[in-house]
């Protein structure tokens, strides 16, 4: 699985935000961060303040801050704004004998690992994300 | 010790227990199953059953179910050394996010650790958000085993 560029610079910008609730950080601030392109990221944060994820805020020093719950958020919730993750075999429309049957066992593979990454997905919340990095980063300190 | 904003005491569940137990459970998935907990009662409550067996409710200071879950040690299934499975978690709705369900798992790893398994294991719908996300943040993550089924037509 590989993710669209939307929806990891969706991911990053969310998770940067709740990573702090409360705290407004600037689309330049979360670009410089994560070293990504300023003007995909906007876009991006456009998209992210429709869905409700994140708000803006506006006057000096404005920005952008987490508006959703960190204990419900899941990552599907981010990514599926942007992309649906159904892997596409790229086929003719006009298929017969052997080639149905090829395409058509191959879709249905596909269509099941497409449903367990969406629930795996869907199974990780924003507080339980960045619990992993937290646990991760203490683990390579003590190592 | 209790790791929630309010008092829980946890206990073994009893047949009083089983009324606000078919309720609570008809109440998150929407059936009515008093025959099934019945018999889940009495093979993980009675003394001569409760061998590696765990059904474990959570009540308020005045005796209202909070919550329960229920378990049991598990083992050589396909290879499986012994290990711990959580088969049921239910808490009143209006009272989640309180860590009444990390409570309850607490005491169950902690009965099960004592009774020997390293490892908890469980399996749940793939739409079951709740659930899912409840055991992510409880450190839960893809094992070395796959779910298969199929329909029996």
């Amino acid at each position: 699985m590989k993710l669209q560029k939307a929806s990891r610079y969706a991911l990053y910008a969310v998770l940067h935000l709740a990573s702090e609730p409360g705290k407004q950080f600037s689309t330049a601030e979360i670009a410089e961060a994560y070293d990504v392109s300023i003007h995909h990221l906007a876009k991006v944060m456009r998209t992210l303040v429709r869905s409700g994820l994140i708000e803006s805020v506006r006057g000096v020093g404005g920005g952008y801050r987490f508006s959703g719950n960190l204990r419900r958020t899941t990552l599907w919730d981010i990514i599926h704004e942007f992309e649906s993750l159904e892997s596409d075999i790229d086929t003719p429309d006009q298929l017969s004998g052997n080639a149905r049957v090829v395409i058509s066992g191959l879709d249905s593979v596909m269509d099941e690992i497409d449903g367990l990454n969406r629930a795996t997905l869907d199974s990780i919340t924003l507080k339980t994300l960045l619990r992993y990095g937290d646990e991760n980063l203490e683990r390579e300190i003590q190592e | 010790m209790n790791n929630t904003n309010i008092a829980v005491d946890i206990g073994v569940a009893r047949e009083a227990d089983l009324p606000a137990v078919v309720a609570l459970d008809a109440a998150n998935s929407g059936a009515e199953k008093p025959d099934y907990w019945r018999d889940i009662l009495a093979r993980f409550t009675q003394e001569h059953a409760r061998n590696k067996r765990y059904f474990l409710v959570g009540k308020d200071p005045a005796g209202n179910l909070l919550g329960f879950i229920v378990g049991e040690i598990r083992a050589w299934e396909f290879g499986s050394p012994p290990c711990g499975w959580v088969i049921a978690l239910n808490v009143t709705a209006d009272q989640r996010e309180k860590g009444i369900g990390t409570t309850l798992f607490d005491a169950l790893c902690a009965e099960m650790k004592r009774d020997g398994v390293t490892t908890i294991r469980t399996m749940v719908l793939a739409n079951d958000k709740v659930n899912l996300s409840f055991f992510r943040g409880e450190g839960l993550a893809a094992g070395p085993y796959i779910e298969l089924e199929r329909q029996l037509d």
